[in-house]
């Protein structure tokens, strides 16, 4: 039977930007590359805040690989970066100019479906010349293996497929990289959730509005007190005749607080700050989400096994510079190593090295610096703990603290300017919340908006506008006690305490006069962003291909 | 791997597209001409075979100049390399018999002979589900045609060329539904059942399927290359065994079936209201012997 199997040279999984880099750099090596991916396009699967960046230390950018990239796949370039310091009705507005354009050669805001398509274009042409290709609507769902060894994959629409290098570049929830056992989703402080809303405006009205000439566009950050207590921040990004407006919070921090996601989304949207630009008028295209691994914790150090080899936010590969998100970039880089590996490795006579080949560029190229500062595992172990966290706030609030403060001004504005302080930064409340808020506290001035002059749509809504083709239920839930996944009611981004078309409900079921908490499940409105894989005791895998959401913007 | 589909063009009934008069006639001229919906299923399964196998997919119809449109439509919705068009006034008004009579002399007349012939199962206007098969039985009368076992309701296909062996899977309706699995040789001739969905299991297969799709919707741009036409002179056909005077059938009228008023009339009982729920089950209970 087993030769049978069909074979490729490279199988890519997953047509993100990780895997269409991959794919490309491959094929342009002669490499015969088949691609798979499970949606309907590439791209609608997939949700991005939305600034791609290209490093100047980077051995490889999109742009590198794709060169018409900026004119025919992106939204526009970003120019002005500015942070938002907020508490109550007081705003200190940081200007990041310096970090945005730190090791920058251009950054583009871009919108998935529109960029992950017209990547998968090119990536069809080139790989279909090495004779593969780029299917969709196809899920890989394992590892094909003999004797223990992995020797290719399997899939749901397909019958198995051989290869000699399997990259997985299936993003957050990698399948591949959990059967491998590289990856695993236990801890909620190893991840953000990243929530979103494709806002439509016309060009001309972005324009007035952000005061922008043209071509480049603005990027706003927001700090401090907007979001209670919850540990993250938002963003709004100008495209072309949309903005995209989102969230992003650290995982373990909406679980421990049962925070609501869109209701965070939605105290964005409505703040007295977003007034200026949204002048009463709101028209959401699209709610997404998705959950983003953090590269200081999870990137996989040696992110090979066998034949595979991971790349992009599969093997963790996204990095979190403060304020700044940095995933595409380094899932680009990552696929043009792991390519490059591999075409070493056959040079030197022994494919079977490119795994550890791969490892060895990530680290001399100084991209696993990057994901997994040596900065910040030094210091996290102290800045993370309560101890500091609480004389750290003390302090701040104390006189003295708001004197320093004042004096020091343009110091804080030059210390979120820097890389190198920000690669130290812990992911305490110190610094998302209460650096924010006594920033605005002491150096604000008033918001001039009144807040609330729009209104958000409810979830129901926001769930009813997404396009579904809803296959087999993809999710199991093994633990169905409130205790053991509970937190998924609140922290899924379509589900809600009290509300009952999402996926996770809370029931309190009486049986012989005991009552019980427990939660039900059930897959129609998923949107597949991978929280309660975390957050919840599930068997998650992806719908099959073709089936699930289908993002038309992301 | 060569395989010639059989297709008609019928008033498209989708919502919107359709169009009766007051008396609930089909009114022809407003409605547009598409292609026979089961007819793509058979070129959805012809398509598979060159996906597959290689070779060539040829589409065939007979019908007026209009019909050059439903060809089209194939080649760019499904796939044809080379389309056939049997058209003039002498085969107008034909019934199962006359077409059956035309389109295998059309086959006869085809410069390689199909290892394959497909048709799909029965039109959206006649739904006689004859021409297939009586184009079958035209075909062994015809001793320029060699002999094709005739399958019918044919959910699946599987084709080995170097034995030149076909196995088809056939859906037979009854009591219960069976699946009957049957072997024949080619060349062969098979209806397809609606049921019949083309199946790609490996990766080579669907890329080559994009490749074809690709192909055939940039052909479809300019179909008149690759289209023949035949009247009946070309076929070298009587007028009096074509067209009108060459259909035995007369249809003698057709009747409407009145159908079930749709209203009707119901009492609302809520699932909460025991009393009323007690009344239902009491009306119910008579009938629940099954009888
Ligand atoms: C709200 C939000 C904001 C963000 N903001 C930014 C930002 O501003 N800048 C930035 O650089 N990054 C940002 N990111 C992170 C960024 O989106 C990711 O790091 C990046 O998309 C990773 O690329 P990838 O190619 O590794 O994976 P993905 O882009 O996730 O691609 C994975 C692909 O694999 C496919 N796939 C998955 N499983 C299978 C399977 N079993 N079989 C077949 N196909 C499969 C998926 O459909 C998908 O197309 C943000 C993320 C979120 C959620
Ligand atoms: S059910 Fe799970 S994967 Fe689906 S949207 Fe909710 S949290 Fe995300």
């Amino acid at each position: 039977m087993t030769d049978e199997y069909e074979h490729y040279e490279a199988i890519v999984v997953g047509a993100g930007p990780g895997g269409a880099a991959a794919a490309a750099a491959l094929a342009r090596q002669g490499v015969e590359t088949l691609v798979l991916e499970r949606g309907v396009d590439a791209g609608s699967k997939n949700v991005s805040g939305g600034l791609i960046y290209a490093e100047e230390s980077a051995p490889y950018t999109i742009d590198d690989l794709f060169p018409a990239f900026r004119e025919e796949a992106a939204e526009r370039p970003i120019d002005e970066y500015l942070i938002h310091n907020i508490a109550g009705d007081k705003v200190k507005t940081f200007d990041l100019d310096r970090i945005h354009h730190h090791d920058t050669d251009w950054c583009d805001a871009v919108l998935r479906r529109r960029m992950d398509s017209w990547l998968a274009e090119r990536v069809h042409e080139l790989t279909r010349e090495t004779g593969g290709g780029l299917l969709t609507e196809v899920r890989v769902n394992g590892l094909l293996r003999e004797d223990g060894e992995i020797v290719g994959v399997t899939c749901d629409e397909l019958d198995p497929i051989k290869a000699d290098l399997i990259v997985a570049a299936d993003g957050v929830n990698s399948e591949l990289a959990r059967d491998a056992g590289l990856m695993n989703w236990d801890e909620p402080e190893d991840w953000f959730q990243g929530v979103k809303a494709v806002v439509e405006m016309e060009p001309e009205v972005i324009d007035e509005r952000f005061g922008l000439d043209g071509e480049p566009g603005a990027a706003h950050l927001f700090s401090g007190d907007l979001f209670e207590t919850v540990r993250g921040g938002g963003f709004l990004y100008t495209n072309t005749d949309s903005l995209s407006i989102g969230t992003v919070f650290h995982l373990d921090s909406l679980a421990a607080e049962r925070a609501e996601p869109h209701e965070l989304l939605n105290a964005l949207l409505t703040h007295p700050l977003l007034d200026q630009w949204l002048q009463g008028e709101y028209e959401e295209r699209e709610y997404a989400a998705k959950l983003v691994p953090d590269s200081k914790k999870v990137a996989h150090p040696s992110p090979h096994q066998g034949r595979l080899l991971l790349v992009g936010d599969a093997g963790g590969q996204m990095q979190a510079q403060g304020p700044i998100i940095k995933g595409m970039n380094h899932a680009v880089t990552a696929g043009g190593l792991a390519a490059e590996a591999y075409a070493d490795a056959k040079t030197r006579g022994d494919p079977a090295k490119a795994g550890e080949l791969y490892e060895r560029k990530l680290n001399s190229e100084g991209v696993m610096d990057q994901l997994r500062p040596s900065r910040y595992r030094a210091t996290r172990a102290i800045s993370e703990s309560g101890v500091v966290t609480g004389v750290g706030s003390t302090l701040l609030n104390s006189p003295v603290g708001s004197a320093g403060l004042k004096a020091l001004g343009g110091v804080a504005e030059r210390a979120f300017n820097s890389p190198f302080l920000l690669g130290m930064v812990p992911d305490s409340r110190m610094s998302y919340v209460e650096i924010p808020i006594r920033i605005a506290e002491v150096l604000g001035e008033p918001i001039e908006g009144e807040g609330g002059t729009i209104e958000p749509p409810k979830l129901a809504d926001r769930i009813g506008d997404l396009t579904y083709d809803v296959g087999d239920p993809h999710i199991e839930l093994i633990d169905d006690s409130y205790a053991a996944s509970g937190t998924a009611v609140t922290a899924c981004p379509v589900s809600a305490e009290g509300f009952g078309g999402g996926c996770y409900r809370d029931e309190r079921v009486k049986t012989n006069g005991e009552e019980k908490h427990l939660v039900s499940l059930d897959t129609q409105p998923c949107i597949e962003c991978g929280t309660c894989a975390v957050v919840a005791d599930t068997h998650w895998e992806h719908p099959s291909g073709g089936k699930g959401v289908e993002y038309k913007r992301g | 791997m060569n395989t010639l589909v059989l297709t008609k063009g019928v008033p498209d009934f989708r919502e919107g597209k359709v169009s009766f008069d007051e008396d609930g006639h089909l009114e022809r001229g407003k409605t547009p001409t598409v292609m026979n919906p089961n007819d793509k299923v058979a070129l959805q399964a012809a398509l598979q075979e060159k996906v597959r196998h290689g070779g060539t997919v040829s589409l065939m119809s007979m019908g007026p100049p209009g019909y050059k449109e439903v060809l089209r439509e194939g080649m760019r919705e499904v796939y044809a390399d080379d389309l056939y068009l049997l058209s003039d006034r002498e085969m107008a008004a034909a019934d199962t018999w006359a077409t059956a009579m035309t389109v295998t002399t059309g086959i006869a007349t085809l410069e390689e002979s199909p290892d394959l012939i497909v048709a799909g199962f029965k039109t959206a206007d006649g739904e006689t589900g004859h021409t297939g098969p009586q184009t079958m039985w035209c075909h062994h009368m015809n001793d320029r045609l060699p002999d094709r076992p005739l399958l019918t309701h044919v959910v699946a296909l599987d084709i080995d060329m170097e034995e030149g062996r076909l196995r088809a899977k056939r859906l037979v309706s009854g009591d219960v539904d069976e699946i009957e699995t049957v072997e024949t040789d080619l060349p062969a001739f098979v209806v397809m059942d609606p049921e019949f969905e083309p199946s790609y299991r490996k990766a080579d297969h669907r890329l080559r399927y994009k490749d074809l799709r690709e192909e055939t919707k940039a052909r479809a741009e300019a179909f008149e290359d690759h289209l023949t036409m035949w009247n009946h002179e070309d076929l070298n056909l009587d007028p009096d065994f074509i067209g009108l005077d060459g259909s035995p059938t007369i249809v003698a009228g057709v009747d409407p079936i009145p159908k079930g008023p749709a209203e009707r009339e119901a009492t609302p009982v809520s699932p909460d209201d025991d009393e009323a729920m007690n009344e239902v089950l009491g009306e119910l209970t008579p009938f629940a012997g099954g009888d």
